[in-house]
């Protein structure tokens, strides 16, 4: 096991600024809903942000990610520029996917993003074929998926892990345990404490993490990925986290206790970072304030271009439902 | 049939390292019904995977592999199972590609046995295109020879989409010429198994074979019936259907999946968009099982399945004027 190295100064400015730019982003997203610009729903990755941070942070250039309904801060964290993201949830033709997958379906293979998936566990099998093929072309990559609490109760997650162990498989299984499937809290899933508890009935190891200190992922995350590429197989890691949003902006209720809410906040995962950086490194708050403000600006500039970018042309409507082929001719599907 | 399936693997996977086969018991067993035979020991454990009973992960398997450029084969050990399977094909592999806005191709070929008329009941035994043939995105293939079988599974393993291979159990014993030389069959292609002038039998699968031996029955009366059998149901080649429905002026459609919302629905649909009722000499017919579950007895599954019985009465129900 090759040891976790302690980020730099210059590192830990660039995982709060990411985080900041999901935060940013997601708040605009819910701006954008408000006024009619994005149809169907948003869901906000509001309060989990070191998790993505944390674990991209781990991976490299040919490393994949899958993602889910709850994607966006997936995609930034893996490197996905803002604007074409921006323009895929308002429904433009600049979006990375033309306009058709929408906020819950977000794929850009130029950047190891294999898609997000509105099933919520439905890409961990995918994943784990994913990583098994890079094995097989002689690549090093590892694929990481990522998925909630909620999607561990559904049968392909039981499938998934158990074909990614015994293929040994380079994937690492990030579930992001917020506790609340949107109104349906943990205990009611789950009669265990610990899903990474399940881990070690598939054979290989779980490890739960607070999935609010960023630091703490990272270093975890770059274990699980060091040992997937060294060929030892799968990692399920448990982040243990909270969205501070209501589940979507299409369903605004929320039944969570207030207090609970409260107790959160306060272990936001943003503000520790900078309490961190500020206590511990040399950083100011002022340093803080222009790395936000940073953030804040990009987004706005990404809206700005999405919203003065064209939506797609009806006729784009019936492409890429098949990739080319021979047969693929004119009146040939219906 | 089934020596025809697995000749066309053995040549993929020599000509194309990308190719690989995973299913329940298709390596060391050599799957159990041979399709796989061999293929192990020629190509190693790394492209040959005995998987555990998981349809479902080893379908999104495929198709996570097909995302990276593999150009995976699942087996479907029944071809019932693949309800287990139905999110990761319809929901994630049909659909991977139009919602990346073209950004991905899924090269995915999952295939398996339909099972009926052996008395293996209502889970092992459904006719199930129609389910498949409805999903955009998906490619629905259904073999009647192994000529046809063996070159439509090369086709499918080189196509850059997700294709569905419905094989008829009964048929992989059934032998018929194939070349030693290399070839393949072209998705979406029908192929007139008989030639004639008084009806057209559209039927796929094991349904050519009832079509071609009522028509061998009836020459003797003097009724030639054409078949046509579309090989491809999706995308079916309907110029072929709809150029012999204008010469016989009769269409019949025989099929072994249920009659409600099935495929032979969907050829008659089809057709009558481009042939008008008008010219036609008679009100297409549609030759299905029946709407339950595949029984168990013998006598019940014959009374469900369509029989040679019940396409005599089609083309005695058509020629009637």
């Amino acid at each position: 096991m090759t040891a976790v190295e302690t980020p730099t100064l210059a590192a830990l400015e660039q995982s709060y600024l990411t985080m900041q730019r999901i935060r940013a982003f997601e708040a605009k997203a819910m701006e954008l809903f408000a006024e009619k610009y994005i149809r169907g729903s948003v869901h906000p990755y509001t309060g989990q942000e070191a998790i993505a941070v944390g674990v991209c942070e781990a991976l490299r250039a040919g490393d994949y990610i899958t993602s889910t309904h709850r994607g966006h801060g997936h995609c930034i964290a893996k490197g996905l520029e803002l604007r074409p993201m921006m323009a895929e949830i308002t429904g433009r033709a600049t979006g990375y996917c033309k306009g058709r997958g929408g906020s819950m379906h977000i794929t850009a293979m130029r950047h190891g993003m294999l898609g997000a998936d509105a099933i919520v566990a439905g890409s961990l099998a995918m994943a784990v074929g994913a990583a098994y093929g890079l094995r097989l072309q002689g690549r090093d990559g590892v694929v990481v998926a990522f998925f909630g609490d909620g999607a561990a109760q559904q049968g392909i997650f039981h499938e998934a892990a158990n074909l990614a162990s015994v293929l040994s498989a380079p994937v690492v299984f990030v579930c992001e345990n917020n506790q609340w499937a949107i109104s349906t809290p943990i205990s009611c899933a789950i009669k265990i404490e610990n899903i990474a508890e399940r881990a070690p009935g598939y054979g290989f190891p779980g490890e739960v993490v607070d999935g609010n200190d960023v630091l703490a992922v990272r270093e975890v995350a770059q274990r699980a990925v060091d040992r997937a590429r060294a060929g030892e197989g799968p990692t399920l890691i448990e982040a243990k986290t909270y969205r501070i949003t209501p589940h979507s902006a299409a369903t605004p209720m929320d039944n969570r206790d207030p207090e609970e809410l409260a107790h959160w906040r306060e272990r936001d995962p943003i503000g520790r970072l900078a309490r961190r950086l500020v206590e511990e490194g040399s950083v100011t708050d002022a340093r803080l304030e222009e790395l936000a403000l940073q953030a804040h600006a990009e987004v706005e500039d990404a809206a700005a271009w999405a919203l003065d970018s064209p939506y797609p042309d009806a006729s784009d409507a019936i492409e890429d439902v098949y990739a080319p082929a021979e047969w693929l001719t004119p009146g040939r599907l219906s | 049939m089934a020596d025809a399936l697995n000749e066309a693997l053995r040549e993929e996977m020599t000509a194309d390292p990308s190719v690989l086969v995973i299913g329940e018991d298709i390596a060391r067993h050599g799957g159990l019904f041979r399709v796989t035979a061999g293929l192990l020991d020629e190509f190693g454990p790394g492209r040959v995977i005995d998987s555990p009973i998981s349809e479902a992960a080893i379908t999104g398997f495929g198709a996570g592999g097909a995302l990276i450029g593999c150009r995976p084969v699942v087996e479907l050990q029944i071809s019932d199972f693949v309800s287990l399977a139905m999110d990761q094909l319809v929901n994630h592999a049909a659909k991977w590609r139009y919602m990346s806005g073209g950004q991905v191709s899924v090269p995915l070929v999952v295939r398996g046995p339909i099972s009926n008329a052996i008395g293996m009941a209502a889970q092992h035994s459904q006719t199930l295109e129609a389910w498949f043939v409805h999903a955009p995105g998906l490619v629905v293939i259904m073999p009647s020879t192994a000529y046809d079988a063996k070159g439509l599974l090369k086709s499918a393993i080189r196509d850059d989409n997700p294709v569905l291979i419905l094989e008829k159990r009964l048929l992989y014993s059934r032998k018929s010429a194939v070349p030693t030389d290399e070839y393949v069959v072209p998705i979406g292609v029908a192929d007139v198994k008989r030639e004639g002038s008084d009806a057209t039998v559209v039927a796929a699968g094991s349904s050519t074979h009832l079509a071609l031996q009522a028509a061998r029955q009836l020459a003797r009366d003097g009724v030639e019936l054409e078949v046509v059998d579309p090989r491809t149901l999706k995308p079916l080649d309907i110029e072929t259907i709809v150029d012999s429905v204008r010469k016989t002026g009769r269409l019949i459609v025989v099929n072994e999946g249920a009659r409600a919302g099935g495929f032979a629905s969907e050829v008659v649909a089809r057709t009558l968009d481009h042939v008008a009722i008008s010219e036609l000499r008679a009100t297409p017919v549609r030759v299905t099982a029946k709407d339950t579950p595949i029984p168990y007895s013998a006598s019940l599954e014959r009374e469900v399945l369509p029989s040679l019985d019940d396409v005599l009465a089609a083309v005695s129900e058509v020629m009637r004027d």
